[in-house]
């Protein structure tokens, strides 16, 4: 056996990539469950091709999952792997530029003839030419390895060639100086009705070990330094799992049914599957037969009593426009989640946008006021849409929850609160008839008073049409524009409830970041880095889009510039510049992928450059 | 609406006169038109039901129909166009206790909201659908609507229109509504026992009400209005018994060769020979045989129960799904919810 060295790494982005077929997805996910029960951070994004079924071999077919872990706070997935994975030859082309120089390659060598090479479009043999000079290869035949290690198995050639994805997994166990035991128990208790494929993975997953361990090829394997996580319970979660978990969560500390009216959409749907599996937690989802009957139905069940959502992503929040309006002039509590995907129309469906935020404060006909709340990581939808529903039984009103495609599939670690440490949400009712007005206001919050229908004495009505404080239709112009103004107010007022987010960084300097949603991760961690290095800049990084925070107007003006980055072409910096009359400036790519790091870093030091 | 026929009505606690369920509201429709026979036919139906009042919501969509909740001292959502039904389905599902009722018109159902209102028969949601067919846009002043006859001059059809009409209760039928039925403004006795029954059907019902638009539409109704048409021209059609209609009861609809023939009756014609109206035999040829006769100029047009059948609606079954999960897994709890999945512990020092 070869003598082998061990390296100590403080962080690792690894990419997996390969055919849809190749089971890419499933691999990285087993790397990440035993990375997350080894006690690191990380956070990972998996990348799909658009079509369910791409033909195998193309560049558009290829499937990718990425991971970055660390003993330290991982906030993004990476920009650049250190090491890949490639099953084939389009799975090399497609993700060798976002590779890091000297990066580690790991092709199934096996995928590298005539047919594919052709499909990606290479007019001689990679692994042959000059081509990947720059790059760790490591060429390993993994699919002849997989068949000799199942030759005894009855199992079909093709059956048997399915197993290749534990072969590579077992390469990096060994590179990484893991145990294989986590993805053991999986596939045991996996296949426990299926003998002759749990039988199969195993041993493919060990002869990757094994040979990774023996062969010449591997001379160095790599430790990563952990570090001490906040204590307590920690469970993966995607960011739309969060969002599931967060809404039954919510409806339970307000004593109430969950009722999710909803319409299939990528990538919000999962959020539909998830929460129809929940039935035994007093959940009644809706499938609805479009996105305003979603939303309708949402708000049906809102005004009779239950905890209303209604889950989406652009095109449909378009569709369920309309409804918002009602709703916001019902003043009723309800829940809309975008899980915001490449726009415009359908664009792009599983790709990551934040492209709808000016839809979200302000794309209703008339004075239309919309809390707008964005979540910043895949665990923080937990916490973004439990804080979303306080509000909206506080303020009685609906709020839009933004996420998007790359929180929706992206995964990290969620520290699990304690139960008792998440407040009750109260829910008022009212049921005296001789002082009951539907929209006689709490003099605090300025939330109208709500009556349940089956409420004796309390039967009125409620509509689209303009309502005085009695519930009547009222043409009045004067209570027009009063309730204009009430509304209005009430949405600011949220701000007397809601925390203000933490400033990082020195109070006063050359350079303020603003940001919101899921850029969090990539414009702090450029942010700590900069200021590692010592330079004045300070990140502050809005959780509610509507209302502002109270202090933003005088913390923008605290430094000489400011910057808003964003995956659109600057949304919230027209905001702000309207708000705060300041010259803030963008950095803007949209590419239907989180911000890179390093791009984002150049565009901050140009700034303080000057 | 679900009712068990046996149990008795306190008529003291049950309000149950008609003005009890007017609200302060004044009705206003213009004058003459038949959305005021509705209204008033409904007053005399909800003291009758057996439901306390309190337990009723009307929800709506737009149009002059619409406003038809706001009249009514009951729980009321006057929602947006086209929409009713998905709003009423959400208020049925969250709280299946509630007597819900839909307002809506022929724009309103079957233009701008005709996918709802398709899928609301299709689900059998245990709500009230009655739908105002004046076969014109009446709050928008004059437009020709998705039930006009084809050829009427209207606003927006200065040459008369070209689009073939819907005939509603086909649609309701197509979509799989459970209880659907047809009545007309003008015969309040006949309105009162179509509402009820609907009221009382348990899954989704529908009543199309034909209603007269005096300002934009008058008199489309009129040959089965008019005392000297109506007997040729409309068809009362009651459970168990022959088709009979005419000026002195003197014609019946005959099945012949899969179609119906108007025949001639008197008082030596052998009714038990002819066909019977069946309302509970869920039978889709004949139901719709009878629906066509609608634009068939040479046969009347019918009114009363098309059809009347019993189906597990929605919201049982959803409940009943609920528990059995419950029976399975557990109620769940946040406990339960939170340490599912692969869990694993960070241990403090
Ligand atoms: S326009 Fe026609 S339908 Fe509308 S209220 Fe007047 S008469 Fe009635």
């Amino acid at each position: 056996m070869a003598k082998k060295n061990v390296q100590t790494l403080k962080s690792v982005t690894i990419r997996f990539a390969g055919d849809s077929g190749d089971g890419m997805q499933l691999t990285g996910s087993q790397f990440t469950n035993d990375t997350a029960i080894l006690g690191y951070d990380l956070t990972t994004l998996p990348d799909y091709p658009a079509e369910i079924r791409a033909p195998a071999g193309t560049l558009f077919g290829v499937s990718g999952f990425q991971i970055q872990f660390s003993g330290q706070p991982v906030h993004t997935p990476g920009d650049s792997p250190d090491v890949l994975i490639a099953m084939n030859p389009a799975a090399l082309k497609v993700n060798l530029k976002i590779l890091k120089d000297n990066g580690i390659i790991i092709v199934n060598r096996d995928a590298f003839q005539a047919r594919n090479l052709e499909l990606a479009g290479y007019k001689s043999n990679p692994l042959e030419d000059e081509s990947l000079t720059g790059f760790q290869v490591f060429p390993v035949d993994i699919t002849t390895l997989t068949k000799e290690a199942l030759k005894d198995s009855s199992l079909s050639v093709k059956e048997k060639d399915r197993a290749k994805n534990f072969f590579a997994l077992g390469i990096l166990y060994w590179l990484f100086t893991r145990s294989m035991d986590s993805t053991m128990e999986w596939i045991k208790q996996k296949f426990k009705n299926d003998p002759e494929y749990m039988d199969a993975n195993i041993k493919a997953l060990n002869a990757g070990y094994s040979y990774a361990l023996s062969t010449e090829l591997f001379a160095t394997s790599f430790h990563v330094e952990k570090a001490q996580k906040k204590p307590g319970k920690y469970r993966n979660v995607t960011g739309n799992e969060a969002l599931t978990l967060g809404l039954i969560t919510a409806a339970k500390k307000a004593d109430k049914e969950l009722f999710l009216g909803s319409y299939p959409i990528t990538p919000a749907s999962e959020i539909l599957h998830e929460l129809s599996k929940y039935k035994n937690y007093n959940v009644k989802t809706f499938q609805a037969e479009d996105e305003i009957a979603g939303i309708g139905a949402a708000v049906g069940a809102s005004y009779a009593g239950a905890f209303g959502a209604t889950t989406t992503s652009g095109p449909g929040m378009a569709l369920k426009t309309e409804f918002m309006g009602l709703a916001i002039i019902l003043e009723i509590p309800l829940i809309i989640i975008n899980v915001q995907r490449g726009g415009p129309s359908t664009g792009l469906p599983t790709k990551t946008e934040q492209a709808d935020l000016l839809q979200a404060v302000y794309g209703r006909n008339g004075e239309a006021p919309m809390p707008v709340i964005a979540a910043s990581s895949p665990a923080d939808c937990f916490q973004t849409v439990f804080e979303a529903a306080q509000v909206a039984f506080k303020y009685t009103t609906p709020i839009i929850v933004l996420s998007d495609g790359y929180l929706a599939n992206g995964s990290e670690p969620w520290w699990i609160p304690p139960i008792d440490s998440l407040p009750e949400i109260k829910v008022e009712y009212a049921k005296d008839p001789d002082s009951f007005k539907p929209y006689k206001r709490n003099p605090e919050t300025l939330a109208r008073m709500l009556a349940l229908p089956g409420t004796p004495g309390l039967e009125h009505h409620v509509g689209g049409l303009e309502k005085n404080e009695s519930g009547n239709v009222s043409y009045d112009s004067e209570n027009h524009d009063l309730m204009i103004r009430l509304r209005a107010e009430k949405i600011k007022r949220i701000n007397d409830f809601v925390k203000m987010p933490e400033l990082v960084g020195p109070e006063k300097g050359d350079l303020l970041v603003v940001s919101w949603g899921s850029t969090y991760g990539v414009v702090r961690t450029a942010i700590e880095q900069l200021l590692d290095e010592n330079k004045s800049v300070a990140g502050y990084h809005l959780r509610w889009i509507n209302p502002l925070p109270k202090k933003l107007g005088e913390i923008i003006h605290n430094y000489k510039n400011v910057l808003v980055p964003e995956i659109n072409l600057g949304q919230l910096i027209k905001i702000l510049r309207s708000e705060y009359l300041v010259d803030a400036k963008g950095f803007n790519k949209v590419r239907g992928l989180p911000l890179n790091i390093k791009e984002l870093r150049q565009a901050i030091l140009d700034i303080l450059k000057g | 609406m679900s009712l068990d026929p046996n149990s008795l009505i306190d008529e003291q606690k049950l309000n149950v006169n008609p003005e009890n369920y007017s609200s302060d509201q004044e009705a206003r429709w213009c004058p003459g038109c038949g959305d005021y026979s509705i209204l008033a036919q409904m007053k005399k139906v909800l003291p009758q039901l057996g439901i306390p009042r309190e337990k009723f919501v009307f929800v709506s969509g737009i149009g002059c129909s619409s406003r038809f909740p706001y009249y009514l001292n009951t729980y009321g959502v006057h929602g947006i166009h086209g929409r009713a039904p998905a709003i009423a389905s959400g208020i049925k599902i969250a709280n299946p206790d509630l007597s819900v009722f839909v307002i809506t018109g022929d724009g309103d159902a079957l233009s701008i909201g005709g996918n709802h209102f398709i899928h609301i028969c299709r689900r059998n949601i245990d709500i009230t659908v009655i739908l105002f067919n004046n076969k014109i846009y009446g709050l928008t002043k004059g437009q020709y609507s998705p039930t006009s006859n084809k050829g009427m001059i209207s606003k927006s059809s200065p040459y008369g229109t070209i689009e073939n009409p819907f005939v509603p209760v086909e649609v309701a039928l197509a979509a799989g509504a459970t209880f659907v039925a047809r009545t007309i403004d003008r015969e309040p006795k006949h309105m009162v026992e179509m509402l009820t029954r609907a009221a009382r059907h348990k899954g989704t019902s529908f009543v199309e009400v034909y209603q007269n638009c005096p300002i934009f539409n008058d008199g489309v109704y009129s040959e089965l209005t008019d005392p000297k048409t109506k007997k040729d021209k409309l068809l009362i059609m009651e459970d168990g018994k022959p088709y009979i209609f005419g000026q002195d009861n003197n014609k019946a609809l005959n099945w012949n060769c899969n179609n119906f023939e108007v025949m001639d009756v008197d008082a030596n014609t052998d009714l038990d020979n002819l066909i019977k109206h069946e309302e509970h035999a869920g039978r889709a040829a004949l139901e719709f045989m009878l629906v066509s006769m609608t634009i068939n100029p040479d046969l009347p047009t019918p009114i009363g129960i098309f059809r009347d059948i019993k189906m597990d609606t929605y919201e049982d079954l959803l409940i009943k799904q609920i528990n059995d999960v419950k029976a399975l897994k557990g109620e769940g709890s946040l406990e339960q919810l939170f340490n599912s999945g692969n869990t694993w512990m960070v241990n403090g020092k």
